[in-house]
């Protein structure tokens, strides 16, 4: 753990842990087999990080990410999310806990069909049963213009490019105020400038303070974080701040010269 | 979730799919207007048959020759009649719990005017038929005592007759002829309207009861005597009176049977709803079954919803909906589709009703607790169909959901 703390990026070295994974272990049972998709996984993510979570099909970082998204629940260890232990929680406060705590972002966007961009962003705060918010419509509007998408409120996902419904699914992951922000393969359904872009969106929000975890099994979205954690047959292979941190926004920006 | 965001969701989502909500709503639709217009025929029945049993007079006690069989009413088919003047006579002359009594004889004959002809029934009655009936006349007088004691002809008309044999007016006085029979018009009734059956009761032509068996019928038998006991609580004491006298009449022995059949209005009245109660009920019965194949269309159309929107379902559940969320959000779409089927099957019910009043000239009645009912049990059938579908969709694992493609 205190090698994790030592890992952690410059912004985040005294910043509180809102990530405590202990010794987490999942098995499957497939038929008569036993599937170990997690070896026994420790992790600790402090406030303000931006870690990108690598590894192959079969890794095991979907599983991870389930677990850590409360979609899962480990078969053995801890998880404390935000000083919540999360072991042993029903399905109701699991769902009360992703719907507080945590904003996830998908590789198929996964917005709702015929229905607004504003209604999408606004849906979190619905199912939001401590009634913390009360005008989730100007809430809505305003996480979409942190996206840069203000002009686009009322189209529907069939009417916006990929880009645009991913940069929709992220306002809606950050309508809540998440404490983590989860990325599962974020830009696996976009062409490489349009990466780019929602790369140098993620990174524009952290450096705003968002805690960001991004899985992805492209080394060319790993290096825009600030600490890799590379998993391969349900264990931690590798956990370490990246040293040549790209920034998206240069490499946008040299693309766009680069075409003209 | 908030009810309205609720509503809205299930309104989004039933308006999505236009045709297919429509197709499945109209399941509910037909199920619920077959349930409004059979209820309504079979209310209808059972009030024009009530109003017309109503209108029969008061306290009124009919004598019907012929044994009855069994419990139901055996209205006068009988095998030999056996009433004659005569128990009439007796009944008038020893009944103390009567007020009034009259022998009924019925025919049915043309009846010829100046100015028209007209086939209708004939009854021979009495003047105190007019007590029992409760059936006073608006022109000219009726026949009186004297008329009936020497056979006088002399008719009185309902105002079917009257209209249809005097279409000037002014029938008092004139002559008409039933068989070639000179009557004179003494009077006009007063119209009663619909009878049970929905026969009209003014087309009928009262005569004194000895004018119509020594003119007209030619036969010494009575087809029915009526009565009227003197109040309400005299009516089964009456009953028992006539029964007694009646036997005596016609010499009955201890073991015989009765000959003849005393009902009262109120036994008749029992015997008609008790009848027309099981005939709505069946239709009703008959209907509901397409109330439920409706709601096994809608449970269909559900089942396959839920399949559809399954990324749906693992997306709410991604950002935080509970199972309960999801449960209520299918349940309140399968109970609005149900209950507004049911609206419009209501409204389209009562239309129906109304349509088919007016085409066969049936009474058509849909009281508001049917509606009420009828709505109610729509939305019921939208919970229990819905139910399981939606308990699919709660019970779904949010990640398998999620990869579902």
């Amino acid at each position: 753990m205190n090698a994790v703390a030592e890992n952690s990026a410059a912004p985040a070295l005294e910043a509180p842990v809102v990530i405590r994974v202990d010794g987490v272990t999942k098995v499957y049972q497939m038929g008569r087999n036993e599937v170990h998709a997690l070896r026994g996984i420790t992790l600790t993510v402090r406030r303000g990080e931006m870690i990108a979570i690598m590894g192959h099909s079969g890794s095991g970082k979907s599983t991870l990410m389930n677990v850590l998204g409360c979609l899962d629940t480990p078969t053995a260890g801890t998880y404390d999310l935000d000083g919540v232990r999360v072991n042993g929680l029903s399905k109701n406060e699991l769902a009360d806990l992703r719907n507080q705590k945590l904003g996830f972002v998908f590789q198929g966007f996964n917005l709702l069909a015929r229905t607004s961009a504003l209604e999408n962003v606004e849906l979190p705060m619905l199912y939001d049963r401590s009634g913390r918010r009360r005008d989730t419509r100007a809430l809505a509007r305003k996480s979409l213009e942190r996206v840069g998408l203000g002009e686009r409120l009322d189209h529907h996902p069939s009417e916006l490019s990929g880009g645009q419904q991913q940069r929709v699914a992220i306002a809606r992951a950050l309508v809540t105020e998440p404490t983590v922000l989860l990325a599962d393969e974020p830009t696996g359904n976009l062409d490489s400038r349009t990466s780019l872009e929602i790369m140098a969106l993620f990174q524009e929000l952290n450096e705003q303070g968002i805690t960001i975890l991004v899985v992805t099994h492209e080394p060319d979205i790993a290096c825009y974080a600030r600490r890799i954690v590379e998993v391969r047959d349900g264990r931690i292979l590798r956990d370490e701040p990246l040293a040549k941190r790209r920034n998206a926004a240069d490499d946008l920006r040299a693309l766009e010269a680069e075409a003209t | 979730m908030r009810q309205s965001v609720l509503l809205k969701v299930a309104t989004q989502s039933i308006l999505k799919n236009k045709m297919r909500t429509f197709l499945t709503m109209l399941g509910i639709v037909i199920g619920v207007a077959a349930v409004i217009v059979m209820v309504a025929v079979g209310y209808g029945a059972q009030e024009s048959i009530q109003k017309q049993i109503g209108s029969l007079g008061t306290n009124m006690i009919m004598i019907m020759p012929g044994a009855s069989t069994a419990g139901g009413v055996n209205q006068g088919a009988a095998t030999f009649n056996r009433l004659t003047p005569a128990d009439y006579e007796k009944l008038q002359r020893e009944s103390l719990l009567l007020s009034a009594v009259s022998p009924v004889v019925f025919t049915t004959a043309q009846a010829i005017s100046g100015q028209g002809n007209w086939r209708t029934r004939i009854n021979g009655v009495s003047t105190q038929y007019q007590q029992i009936r409760d059936w006073p006349v608006d022109q000219g007088t009726f026949f009186t005592e004297a008329d009936v004691r020497s056979a006088r002809k002399v008719a009185v008309l309902g105002a079917t007759v009257a209209k249809n044999l005097y279409p000037n007016g002014d029938a008092v006085g004139q002559q008409i002829q039933i068989r070639d029979v000179p009557f004179t018009v003494a009077g006009i009734l007063r119209p009663k309207g619909q009878n049970a059956g929905g026969m009209d009761a003014d087309d009928i032509i009262l005569v004194p009861y000895t004018t119509a068996q020594s003119r007209l019928s030619g036969r010494q038998r009575v087809g029915q005597i009526i009565g009227s006991a003197s109040s309400p609580q005299d009516v089964p004491a009456a009953q028992e009176e006539i029964r007694g006298i009646l036997r005596e009449a016609h010499k009955l022995g201890e073991n015989d049977e009765d000959d003849f059949t005393i009902r009262n209005q109120d036994e008749i009245a029992a015997a008609a709803s008790s009848a027309t109660e099981v005939m709505t009920l069946l239709l009703a019965a008959i209907a509901s079954i397409s109330l439920l194949v409706g709601g096994i269309g809608i449970m269909n159309i559900m089942l396959v919803s839920v399949t559809e929107r399954t990324r749906e379902i693992g997306i709410r559940m991604a950002i935080g909906a509970r199972g309960s969320d999801v449960l209520t959000q299918f349940l309140v779409e399968s109970v609005a589709i149900s209950m507004i089927g049911g609206i419009i099957g209501v409204l389209l019910g009562l239309a129906g009703a109304a349509l088919l009043g007016h085409f066969t000239g049936w009474t058509t009645v849909t009281p508001p607790e049917a509606i009420v009912i009828a709505v109610g049990f729509s939305a019921a059938v939208g919970v229990f169909f819905g139910f399981y579908p939606a308990r699919q969709a709660a019970a779904l694992n949010p990640i398998q959901a999620l990869r579902y493609e």
